[in-house]
């Protein structure tokens, strides 16, 4: 990987009501930047004509399954690509409307960025609000408002500073780091990709140049060592008779060789003999890549464990604070019992408390809802089985981060974020 | 302070993290090879993720019988060069004892009927995961698919129910008689692969470079001339020799070849980068219907 073509991976997520275009402009970005081949363009524009469309509907290059394309809607998360000379981007489309929360959060668990959608002519409404509120919760880094159809305002300075303002005021509520604001008009292409010639009062950038060139350096935790062990190497072989690595992708900090380290859950110390790659070895690791560690001492370590630094230890608890994310037909139960997935470990836990149910609307803390069923957003408290070494999601998304999974359908039921 | 990833690097990271949380939480996993870039991808990946190790599981190939025999040549050396452990799963003998019917007529192919051999292989060894080397930006039922994809005891992939995906949290869990599909290069672009390849310099079949060939061209896409499929008179007047490559691998009846000079990677990587066509373009599998894909994919395709 040669650095003449250095290029970054950036995710993002893309937020918006039914009908604020949010296709097309993902179709819009994907066609201006030469990334639909021929044939795709041929079948939207055949499919167009089929329907008695006048144009050919960039928005049916998301269409993917079969129901989608029969209702016109888009049911699951859908992943597209494309990218430039700087970075290559992955697109996590997610539906606005039947289970939109569900999707969102999904989609929005690897985002860098999302991209929210005001329709200019409606102004923040409702949905905005709530896809911000999510887009905060999940602690995506970047969030690039769009007010799109802004040829539908006759490309107003005011109708952009209104809505502007109007989002400023309930967004200061919200633990959100970067807001970024860009008027755009997804159908005519204006500051997509080209800059706007209708608009000469925005003097900021196009969407796709903010995208290319947004500081997502800082987006992983380098500060915390943490490695949650995810698999043990041992080759049995006589070249690599007593070679004992542990596997697994770095989740946050920066190892280097020689550094003391402590095991979780042992306590015993060591240091790093090697950061080892089929490449060979390397001096030091950070997130997000997958490596093997080699440590001095012969010492029981297996899947599930985690290797942190000796003066930088996770919280060891089996009692946690969770904000969850409701995705099952079949509601929470109070009492139950779910397996919970965190890092590479595996426990079991029991729902002790439902703390408050959240309005994500008014942000109101309902504390005596206790009926939390899809798409509903909740702080519970749980106990789990066995210690879980982690962070709050706020410092490190990684650690900071569960799965429950149904014991009797094994549906993944909630994904929760660590208080 | 300049800790980034090269792109590429990132995506490899994410693909060794689910090849060895395959072999973490499955007890019997294989890896699906077809001899295709992608499944080569995949095993250079599988290698890097257990170095020094062994590639914990086997590998499964679906052999259609109507194969390049390049593809069968290419595979069994790259094997013996592993010292892996290679299941052949045959549709030609699956014809011989009844388990499926050969398709008729001109556009006939095998690639349907091996969705029942490797259902039948499944269950025989008693797999529970398969890896498999799809792209989502393959197709847009591959789009929605996940990196660990729930099968049912009938190998069925239900699209309107698929388990969410978070963060990397993997759930692999299931009941008895299911089993999962795992995409570990879910991520790759088509371009990725070539680049990634080029500068990993992992060796390719011949036949992705441009070589001559006798080929006859069928409803706007060049075919490689064999007895496997059945030619109308006006298709074999018109046969000719040319210098084309495959852009994908499968069977020699439904994979196009496109006319194309490039002998080197780089080349190929010049060519991909201009192309105005998606690589299944040339795949007549997909071209039977708007939702070809996602039909096989629902019976257990991968």
């Amino acid at each position: 990987m040669s650095d003449s073509k250095h290029t970054e991976l950036l995710r993002f997520t893309t937020a918006g009501s039914v009908d604020d275009g949010k296709s097309t402009l993902i179709g819009r970005l994907l066609y201006d930047s030469k990334s639909i081949f021929e044939d795709q363009y041929e079948a939207v524009k055949l499919t167009s004509e089929r329907r008695g469309e006048p144009e050919v509907n960039l928005a049916l290059l998301t269409d993917g399954l079969k129901a989608e394309r029969e209702q016109g809607i888009t049911i699951d998360v859908a992943y597209r690509y494309f990218s430039t000379p700087r970075r290559k981007f992955i697109i996590a489309d997610t539906p606005g409307h039947i289970q939109y929360t569900r999707n969102m959060v999904t989609g929005a668990s690897t985002a860098n960025a999302a991209l929210i959608l005001i329709d200019a002519r409606h102004g923040v409404v409702e949905q905005t609000r709530r896809h911000a509120f999510l887009a905060s919760l999940l602690q995506i880094p970047h969030l690039v408002i769009c007010i799109n159809k802004m040829d539908l305002v006759d490309y107003k300075e005011e109708a952009y500073e209104a809505i502007r303002q109007d989002f400023e005021q309930f967004s200061y509520k919200l633990d959100v780091k970067d807001v970024h604001f860009i008027p755009i008009s997804a159908l005519k292409g204006d500051n997509v990709v080209e800059k706007s010639k209708n608009m000469p009062w925005y003097g900021g950038s196009t969407l796709l140049y903010y995208l290319e060139h947004v500081h997502i350096g800082s987006d992983h935790n380098f500060i915390d060592c943490r490695f949650p062990v995810q698999y043990v190497i041992r080759p049995y072989s006589d070249e690599f008779h007593d070679y004992r690595g542990y596997a697994g992708r770095i989740a946050g900090g920066v190892f280097k060789k020689g550094d003391k380290v402590m095991l979780l859950p042992s306590g015993f110390t060591s240091s790093i003999a090697k950061i080892d790659t089929y490449e060979g070895e390397l001096e030091e690791a950070y997130p997000p890549m997958s490596v093997t560690l080699l440590l001095e001492d012969d010492l029981d370590l297996s899947r599930g464990d985690m290797i942190v630094r000796e003066n930088n230890h996770p919280q060891v608890s089996q009692d946690l604070e969770v904000m969850i994310c409701w995705f099952n037909e079949r509601p929470l139960q109070l009492r139950g019992k779910y397996t919970i997935l965190h890092t590479t470990r595996e426990a079991r836990c029991i729902i002790q408390d439902i703390r408050y149910k959240l309005d994500i609307n008014s942000l109101h803390r309902n504390v005596e809802d206790q009926d939390i069923r899809m798409n509903d957003i909740a702080r519970i408290a749980i106990r789990t089985t066995q210690p879980l070494f982690f962070d709050s999601y706020r410092k490190n998304r990684i650690t900071g981060s569960v799965l429950f999974v149904d014991e009797g359908t094994n549906e993944t039921v909630a994904a929760g974020m660590i208080i | 302070m300049s800790y980034h990833l090269h792109h590429l690097k990132e995506l490899e990271a994410e693909s060794i993290f689910v090849i060895r949380e395959v072999a973490a939480q499955f007890e019997h996993p294989v890896l699906m090879f077809s001899g295709g870039k992608d499944s080569i991808l995949m095993v250079h990946l599988a290698m890097k993720a257990f170095y020094p190790a062994r590639i914990p599981f086997p590998l499964l190939h679906i052999d259609t019988g109507h194969n390049f025999p390049e593809t069968i040549e290419f595979r069994d050396n790259m094997v013996q060069k592993l010292g892996a452990r290679l299941i052949v799963g045959s549709v030609e003998d699956a014809i011989r004892r009844g388990i499926v019917r050969e398709e008729k007529g001109y556009n006939a192919s095998r690639n349907f009927l091996q969705t029942a051999v490797l259902l039948e292989e499944m269950e025989k060894n008693r797999f529970d995961a398969a890896l498999g080397g799809a792209r989502r930006d393959e197709e847009k039922a591959r789009a929605k698919e996940r990196f660990f994809s729930h099968r049912d005891e009938f190998g069925q992939w239900d699209p309107k129910n698929q388990r969410p995906e978070l963060w990397n949290l993997f759930n692999g869990k299931k009941h008895f008689g299911e089993h999962f599909r795992v995409f570990p290069i879910s991520n790759w672009t088509e371009l990725d692969v070539w680049m990634y390849l080029a500068a990993e310099k992992v060796e390719l079949p011949n036949l992705y470079f441009a070589h001559q060939r006798r080929v006859f061209e069928r409803d706007g896409m060049l075919l490689a001339d064999t007895d496997f499929i059945p030619k109308r008179p006006e298709e074999i007047a018109a046969i000719h020799e040319m210098t084309v490559r495959c852009r994908t691998i499968g069977d020699m009846t439904c994979t196009g070849v496109w006319e194309s000079n490039a002998s080197s990677i780089e080349e190929i990587i010049a060519e991909v980068a201009a192309s105005r066509k998606t690589e299944r373009g040339g795949r007549a599998d997909d071209k039977r219907s708007e939702t070809a894909m996602e039909d096989r994919k629902k019976q257990g395709y991968f």
